[in-house]
């Protein structure tokens, strides 16, 4: 590796101009370029779901299209998940993997360059799939996320155009995938065993092994579609012999572990972050570890449980309620760990803290309520209402996207070497967690009295829970402001972080992190430190 | 670093790339290999339907005992699959049947384009529990239909409502989808489906 020799031969900062960015091989810049696209795209994805939740201040049709709406709805969810939470999630891998393990980058600097640089270009397919059908270009994609067969075979130019923004995401996620396995397996510090690493590191381990295994899957999915829709092939199109539910089996083989995808790196991130302000070791590191294991093999075998409405056997949907289940056992014990951990800790209330806390119990709320859609002649009820929406938004949002902020708070003193104001930071998670909350506790309610998902009109009876909603929404959105200004504030300055950040960095978890310099100098761990 | 643990690194790097590409791969295959494993599975186990509805004609043994003390009413529908130039309807939109008898109901259909298409209906029935009980004694939808350019035809379905359906079950709907069987429409429409 030439590349490396290179580096040693002579220290030198960072380029300057557009080629640092462009041209960067340098984990940091890389994590930093994958975060700021994350956001940016965070905006995009939060301004559709602004749209959305005025559309449904009242009841009747206001602002757009049934059509758009759902178009909006598709869209909305493609780009938090695919263009938000697991860019985000890279983002984190890529700078804090290598200070976590002590390695000086990234496993392969240039594919790293590579996989973060098809986003762009995915998102401005993604954002082309919303412009063409204003220009001819046939029906929108008004299918949702799942891209479902018929309608999606149905639809205009707009498809062709997210089927090859899936595609592109795919290989940039599973090269992101195979760089970072590569990093972890064959380049710690001499050691830090398997056994050593910070539960962090072990969490993107078990993401980006699940993300090799089903992206592939999911690519080869829309591929089908894609064949069926111009080469006149039958895979999903009943009309020539094929089985649209075979789609359905296919999208939620990929659709399910997704879901782990992008709460596993969160997990990880709590259990950084409650040591730290408990000022205790992690409780339980090896269950933990199993649990994500666990969690792994369970999340591959339990697809069908979105699909119970499809008519599969009673034997069949009995094993998938079976398994789904089951799977609250590791994820009850990752909540054990964290309760434990916590108990009689010497607890502070940082903003990360209190972000931590917020998931813990909320995402226990998202579970509750994931163990009564589990439930087959429950979730026949349940089926396609806002009971779902609620679910897997509380699951979602703390599980994976408070991860994120508390993540992004834990760490930018880290990154900037600047302290974030804690005032303006306990504000943004008060304003975020009540916005949340007024945003998709109502919807619990509106689901079970039966108003339906993706549907841009609803009955008159739900106009106060759906109020109610749109408000929580627009607060939600509109603390985002908050959180752009704060970053951008510590960015540019502010208290002066030090080495270890937090005072309980030392006693919680003394990781290889919290010994380089704050901000950490363009190269570190050039030579690897040794770790006892 | 010395050169050697590098080299060391680049090797290991290698085996690991190696066989994570080699399950990117093997999985994007699995993905395909899931139609003819969904289709082989299914068939055998039967584990993705609660209850077979075919178009095939009855072989079970249907009840030959009328239970004159109800009704049911059947109401027929007919849906076209996405860009097929035809018309097609039911002539009698419902029809109060009583479980046991025999009942005759004819579909229209007209292809409307100028060239002939092969068409296959491809019936359902709600709600499902109903699906075990309805029999097909004669169905249009046993055979594929080729209508010429502008042909029209009147279509035949002979059913008997068993005596065994759930008593709670008093409307059943049974709807047929008629597909393009060579796809010929989508094809000419290059995917986009005008409306």
């Amino acid at each position: 590796m030439s590349d490396a020799i290179t580096h040693e031969a002579h220290h030198h900062g960072p380029p300057t101009g557009a080629k640092r960015w462009l041209y960067s091989t340098n984990h940091k810049d890389i994590g930093t370029m994958y975060l700021i696209f994350a956001l940016i795209m965070l905006f995009l994805g939060g301004a559709m779901a602004m749209v959305i939740r005025a559309e449904l201040w009242m009841p009747g049709l206001q602002l757009v299209e049934p059509d758009f709406f759902n178009n909006l709805v598709t869209n909305h969810a493609l780009i938090m998940v695919f263009a938000v939470v697991m860019p985000a999630g890279v983002g984190l891998a890529n700078w804090m993997i290598p200070l976590m393990i002590g390695a000086p980058d990234m496993a392969m600097p240039r594919m790293n360059n590579m996989s973060f640089w098809l986003l762009p270009p995915a998102a401005i397919l993604l954002v082309l799939s919303m412009i063409v059908p204003f220009f001819g270009g046939g029906q929108t994609v008004n299918t949702g996320w799942t891209l479902y067969p018929p309608l999606s075979i149905q639809s205009g130019m707009g498809m062709d155009f997210l089927i090859f923004t899936v595609h592109i995401l795919g290989v940039s996620s599973i090269m992101g995938s195979i760089n970072i396995i590569t990093t972890i397996i064959n380049m710690r510090a001499p050691g830090m065993n398997m056994m050593k690493m910070p539960i962090f590191v072990w969490s993107w381990f078990f993401t980006a092994l699940l993300l090799i295994v089903i992206m592939p899957v999911f690519a080869g999915g829309v591929t089908m579609l894609l064949f069926d829709r111009h080469f006149g092939t039958s895979f999903f199109d009943a009309a020539g012999g094929g089985d649209p539910v075979l789609f359905q089996h296919i999208f939620w083989f990929f659709g399910h572990p997704e879901v782990y995808v992008l709460l596993l790196p969160s997990i990880g991130v709590l259990g950084m972050i409650i040591p730290t302000f408990s000022r205790k070791p992690l409780f339980g590191y090896k269950s933990l570890v199993y649990g994500m294991a666990v969690l792994y093999g369970l999340g591959l075998i339990v697809w069908a449980h979105h699909q119970y409405t499809i008519g599969m056997s009673i034997e069949t949907t009995t094993y998938f309620m079976i398994g789904t289940i089951l799977i609250s056992i590791p994820v009850g014990l990752m909540i054990f760990n964290f309760i434990f951990t916590l108990w009689k800790g010497s607890i502070t209330f940082e903003t990360p803290m209190l972000f931590a806390l917020a998931i813990i119990l909320m995402f226990s709320f998202a579970g509750t309520t994931g163990v009564m859609l589990a439930v087959v002649p429950a979730d026949l009820q349940y089926h396609d209402t806002y009971f779902v929406v609620a679910h897997f938004h509380y699951a979602l949002i703390p599980g994976s996207l408070f991860g994120l902020y508390a993540a992004v708070f834990f760490w930018m003193p880290k990154w900037t070497g600047h302290m974030y104001n804690e005032r303006l930071g306990k504000i943004f998670f008060w304003w975020t967690t009540i916005g949340f909350n007024l945003t998709f506790f109502p919807q619990h309610f509106s689901g079970l009295a039966g108003m339906p998902r993706r549907i841009v009109d609803y009955n008159m009876i739900f106009t106060e829970f759906n109020v109610m909603s749109s408000v929580g929404a627009f607060a939600f959105g509109l603390s985002h402001l908050l959180f752009l200004y704060i970053i951008i504030k510590t960015v540019k300055g502010g208290e002066k972080a030090t080495t270890e950040v937090w005072d309980g960095s030392s006693i919680g978890y003394a990781g290889l992190e919290w010994t380089v310099p704050s901000p950490p100098p363009f190269h570190t761990f050039e030579k690897a430190p040794v770790v006892k | 670093m010395t050169i050697e643990t590098n080299s060391q690194t680049v090797f290991g790097h290698r085996r690991t790339i190696k066989w994570l590409l080699i399950l990117a791969v093997g999985m994007f295959g699995f993905g395909f290999a899931m139609v003819p494993l969904y289709k082989l599975v299914c068939s055998v186990t039967g584990w993705n339907s609660i209850d077979s509805n075919s178009a095939q004609a009855s072989t079970a043994d249907i009840s030959q005992e009328i239970d004159l003390d109800r009704t049911v009413t059947v109401t027929f529908d007919g849906t076209i699959n996405a860009g097929l130039p035809w018309e097609f309807k039911p002539l009698v939109r419902k029809l109060e049947v009583t479980p046991g008898k025999s009942y005759k109901a004819d579909f229209y259909v007209k292809n409307y384009s100028n060239r002939e298409i092969v068409g296959q209906a491809i019936p359902g029935i709600t709600p499902w529990q109903g699906t075990e009980h309805f029999h097909k004694t004669e169905c249009f939808c046993f055979t594929q239909q080729t209508l010429a350019a502008g042909e029209s035809r009147v279509m035949p379905l002979r059913f008997t409502v068993d005596a065994r359906l759930p008593k709670e079950i008093k409307f059943l709907t049974l709807s047929y989808t008629l597909m393009d069987t060579d796809r010929s429409a989508l094809k000419a429409n290059a995917g986009l489906v005008k409306h």
